[in-house]
C-alpha cells in the first residue's frame, strides 16, 4: 500500500478511537450526576413517583453499557435526546434546540477564519520578509498584547471603541481635554465604522444583514487567534531562509519576494498548517465567551446557559459537537501536514 | 542553575545565590522589570487587602451604578457596591485562587510526569494515553461540562481546572524528566537503593528546574484567564466573592453609556497576564541562554 495513504489511515483511525473515548467520557457524566438530581431539577414538592418516572425519562434505571449504546445510535440518527426543560406534554428535543444556534456558530467561525487565515498569513509573511524592520516590530509588538489579553477583554474595548463615537464629545473626558485635541479624537472616532454590539440575529435575518451584524465578534476573534498564526508563519519561513538552498537562490539573484513565496513557502506549509488549524480549533473555545458577550445566539451561550441550569443533555450535546470539531480539526492538520511533507512519513 | 555545578577546586571562585540574582536583575531588560514592579504589586495589594480597602467587601450603598466621586473614587456596582474595594479585594480572591489551582496542578503534573518518565514502561503508557485523551477535548469546554455536573463551588473549581491543567504539566515534565532519569547518577541512586520518591525529589527534580519554572508562570497565566473567563460567563466564582471575570460581567451594560470602569477589572487581567509573560520570556532567556532567532 502506498505508505502516504497507509499514514493517512492509520491517523483516520486513531481520530475515530479518540472520539470513541471522548463520546465515553462526556457520556458517564451523566451517570456522575448526584443522587438527589432528579430532586433538585424537579423541585422540592416532586413526588417520589415523578421523581422515579423522571429517572426512567432520562434512562437512569438501566445498566450504563446499554445506555451508552442507545444514546450514540440515537445521536448517530440526529437524535440527541430531550433537554431536562422539557414537561411532560411538551418535549423539548436537544437537536431542534441546537441546529440553528449550530449553524450561528459555524457562521461566525466561517467568517472569522475568512478573515484571519490569509490576514495572518499575510502579515507573518511580510513580517518575514521585512524582519527587524519596524513593520516586523510593529505587528509583533501588538500581537504579543493581544495574544495575552482575555478575549473578554478586546471584545469590550472594541465595543466600547464603537460606543464612543457616539458619547466621546459628550463626555467628561473630553471636556477636559483641549479642544483641538477633543475635536481631532472625535473626528479619529467619527471614522469606526458604527458596528452593532448586540449580535441579535434570527432565521429570517437576511445573509449580509448577519455578516455585518458579526461584524464585532469576528474581529474580536480574528484579533485573538492571528496573533498566533502569523508569528508560527514568520517564524516558519525564516526557519526556512537559513537554509543552504535559500542562499542559492539569493546567489542566483532572485528578488526576496519570489525567494519567500516560490522556495520557502512550500516547505514551511506543514508547520503553518498544523497552528492554523490549532487555532481554528482554538476558535472553539474563544467562540464560548464572544457568544456572551454580543449575545449571539450561537451554540457556546447555548452551553453556557445549560451548564447554569445544569440541562445535562443539552450540555453533553455541545460538548461532544465541540470535542469531535476540535478532534476533526487536528485529525485534518495531521493528515496536510503528511501530504505537504513527505518527510514526516519517516518519524525518527 | 544547578546542573552547572563548578568543580570543587573554583568553589570559592564561585557567587552565592543572592549576588548572582542581583547581576542577573542588572541585565535585565525594561520589560522584565516593568513585570516585576507590576507583579510585586499585584501582590502587595492582594496580601493587605483588607487595610488598603476603602469599604469592607460587600458593603451595599444606597446608589447603584453610582458614578465616580470623592466618596465612591471608582463609583459603585451594580448593587451599590463600591469598585474600588471590590477591585482590591477581586485582587486577593482571583489571584489566590489561580495560584491554589496552579499549585495543584503542577503538585500532580510534576510528580505523575518524573513517576512516569523514571518508571517509564506500563506506568507510562497508562498515564500518557490518559493524558492524551483528555487533552483532546477543549479544556474550557471540558470544564463546563464538569462544572455542570459538580456545580461551581470554588473548590471544584480548583480541583477541576487544576487536573484539566495538570495534563500540559505532566507532558511538560515528562519530556524533561526522561533526559535527566537516563543519567549515571540517577542509574548510581538506582543502585544504592534508592525509592523513587528520594530520587525524584532529590536527583531528578533540581535538574529540571528552570524549565518548570518558566512553565508555572506560563500555566499561572492561563489558569487565571480560564478562571476569569468562567466567572465571566457566571460559571465560576460566585457571587458575592469579589472577583475581576463576574465584575466585568455585572457591570457590562455600564459599557453602553459609554462609561469605562467595568474595562477596569478586565485591564487589571490583561495587565498581570502581560506583566508575568514579560518576565517568564526573560527568565527563559537567562536561564536556557537561547536567543530565538530575531
Amino acid at each position: 500500500m502506498n505508505p502516504v495513504a497507509r499514514t493517512v489511515l492509520e491517523r483516520l483511525g486513531l481520530g475515530l478511537i479518540t472520539l470513541f473515548i471522548v463520546s465515553i467520557i462526556i457520556f458517564s457524566a451523566i451517570a456522575m450526576l448526584p443522587g438527589d438530581f432528579a430532586k433538585a431539577t424537579l423541585g422540592q414538592s416532586a413526588t417520589s413517583e415523578t421523581v422515579a418516572a423522571f429517572q426512567r425519562e432520562i434512562g437512569i434505571d438501566r445498566p450504563p453499557v446499554e445506555r451508552y449504546f442507545v444514546w450514540v445510535a440515537q445521536m448517530l440518527h440526529g437524535d440527541f435526546g430531550s433537554s431536562f426543560a422539557s414537561r411532560t406534554g411538551y418535549r423539548r428535543s436537544v437537536a431542534e434546540i441546537i441546529a440553528p444556534r449550530l449553524y450561528n456558530t459555524m457562521f461566525l467561525a466561517a467568517v472569522t477564519a475568512l478573515v484571519a487565515v490569509p490576514l495572518a498569513l499575510g502579515l507573518g509573511i511580510l513580517a518575514a520578509l521585512y524582519r527587524n524592520g519596524w513593520f516586523d516590530r510593529l505587528v509583533n509588538a501588538v500581537t504579543l498584547t493581544t495574544i495575552s489579553f482575555p478575549e473578554f477583554f478586546v471584545a469590550y474595548m472594541l465595543a466600547y471603541l464603537v460606543i464612543s463615537r457616539d458619547t466621546f464629545i459628550g463626555s467628561d473626558f473630553a471636556q477636559s481635554l483641549p479642544h483641538w485635541l477633543a475635536a481631532s479624537l472625535g473626528w479619529a472616532l467619527n471614522a469606526v465604522p458604527k458596528f452593532p454590539t448586540l449580535s441579535n440575529v434570527n432565521e429570517q435575518t437576511p445573509f449580509w444583514d448577519h455578516v455585518w451584524k458579526v461584524a464585532l465578534p469576528a474581529i474580536t476573534l480574528t484579533l485573538v487567534i492571528v496573533a498566533h498564526m502569523m508569528r508560527m508563519t514568520r517564524a516558519a519561513i525564516i526557519n526556512m531562509l537559513a537554509s543552504p538552498y535559500i542562499d542559492m537562490a539569493r546567489l542566483k539573484g532572485m528578488s526576496p519576494m519570489v525567494i519567500v513565496l516560490r522556495h520557502a513557502l512550500p516547505n514551511a506549509w506543514a508547520p503553518i498548517v498544523t497552528v492554523v488549524a490549532f487555532n481554528l480549533a482554538y476558535l472553539i473555545v474563544g467562540v464560548v465567551v464572544v457568544e456572551v458577550v454580543f449575545v449571539y445566539p450561537g451554540i457556546g451561550q447555548l452551553m453556557v446557559d445549560a451548564v447554569k441550569s445544569r440541562d445535562v443533555p443539552v450540555v453533553q450535546a455541545c460538548a461532544l459537537i465541540f470535542a469531535a470539531t476540535y478532534i476533526l480539526l487536528n485529525l485534518i492538520a495531521d493528515i496536510i501536514s503528511i501530504a505537504t511533507n513527505p518527510r514526516l512519513l519517516h518519524p525518527r | 542553575m544547578t546542573s552547572f555545578e563548578p568543580i570543587a577546586a573554583i568553589q570559592r571562585l564561585r557567587r552565592s545565590r543572592a549576588t548572582r540574582a542581583k547581576t542577573a536583575l542588572k541585565k535585565a531588560p525594561f520589560s522584565a522589570w516593568f513585570g516585576i514592579v507590576v507583579i510585586v504589586g499585584y501582590v502587595f495589594v492582594a496580601v493587605l487587602a483588607h487595610w488598603i480597602a476603602p469599604y469592607g467587601e460587600t458593603q451595599v450603598f444606597s446608589e447603584a451604578f453610582a458614578p465616580w466621586s470623592q466618596e465612591f473614587k471608582l463609583g459603585t456596582d451594580q448593587l451599590g457596591r463600591d469598585m474600588l474595594t471590590r477591585l482590591i479585594y477581586g485582587a486577593r480572591n482571583t489571584i489566590a485562587i489561580a495560584v491554589a489551582t496552579t499549585l495543584l496542578s503542577f503538585a500532580v503534573g510534576v510528580s505523575l510526569g518524573l513517576l512516569a518518565a523514571l518508571h517509564r514502561g506500563w506506568l507510562d503508557q497508562i498515564l500518557s494515553r490518559a493524558v492524551d485523551v483528555l487533552m483532546s477535548i477543549p479544556s474550557l469546554i471540558f470544564a463546563l461540562v464538569l462544572l455542570s455536573i459538580f456545580g461551581s463551588s470554588i473548590t471544584s473549581l480548583i480541583v477541576i481546572i487544576a487536573l484539566l491543567d495538570s495534563t500540559r504539566v505532566f507532558r511538560l515534565s515528562r519530556a524533561v524528566g526522561l533526559n535527566v532519569a537516563v543519567m549515571e547518577y540517577v542509574e548510581v541512586a538506582r543502585l544504592r537503593g534508592e525509592g523513587a520518591r528520594w530520587i525524584i525529589a532529590k536527583e531528578i527534580l533540581p535538574n529540571v528546574m528552570p524549565p518548570l519554572v518558566a512553565e508555572f508562570g506560563l500555566r499561572f497565566c492561563f489558569v487565571f484567564l480560564t478562571i476569569a473567563a468562567l466567572s465571566f460567563l457566571g460559571v465560576g466564582i460566585q457571587p458575592p466573592t469579589a472577583d475581576w471575570g463576574s465584575m466585568v460581567r455585572e457591570n457590562a451594560t455600564l459599557i453602553t453609556y459609554g462609561d469605562v470602569t467595568p474595562l477596569l477589572p478586565a485591564g487589571a487581567i490583561a495587565l498581570l497576564t502581560v506583566s508575568v509573560n514579560f518576565v517568564v520570556d526573560w527568565f527563559l532567556h537567562a536561564t536556557s541562554g537561547l536567543r530565538d532567532e530575531k
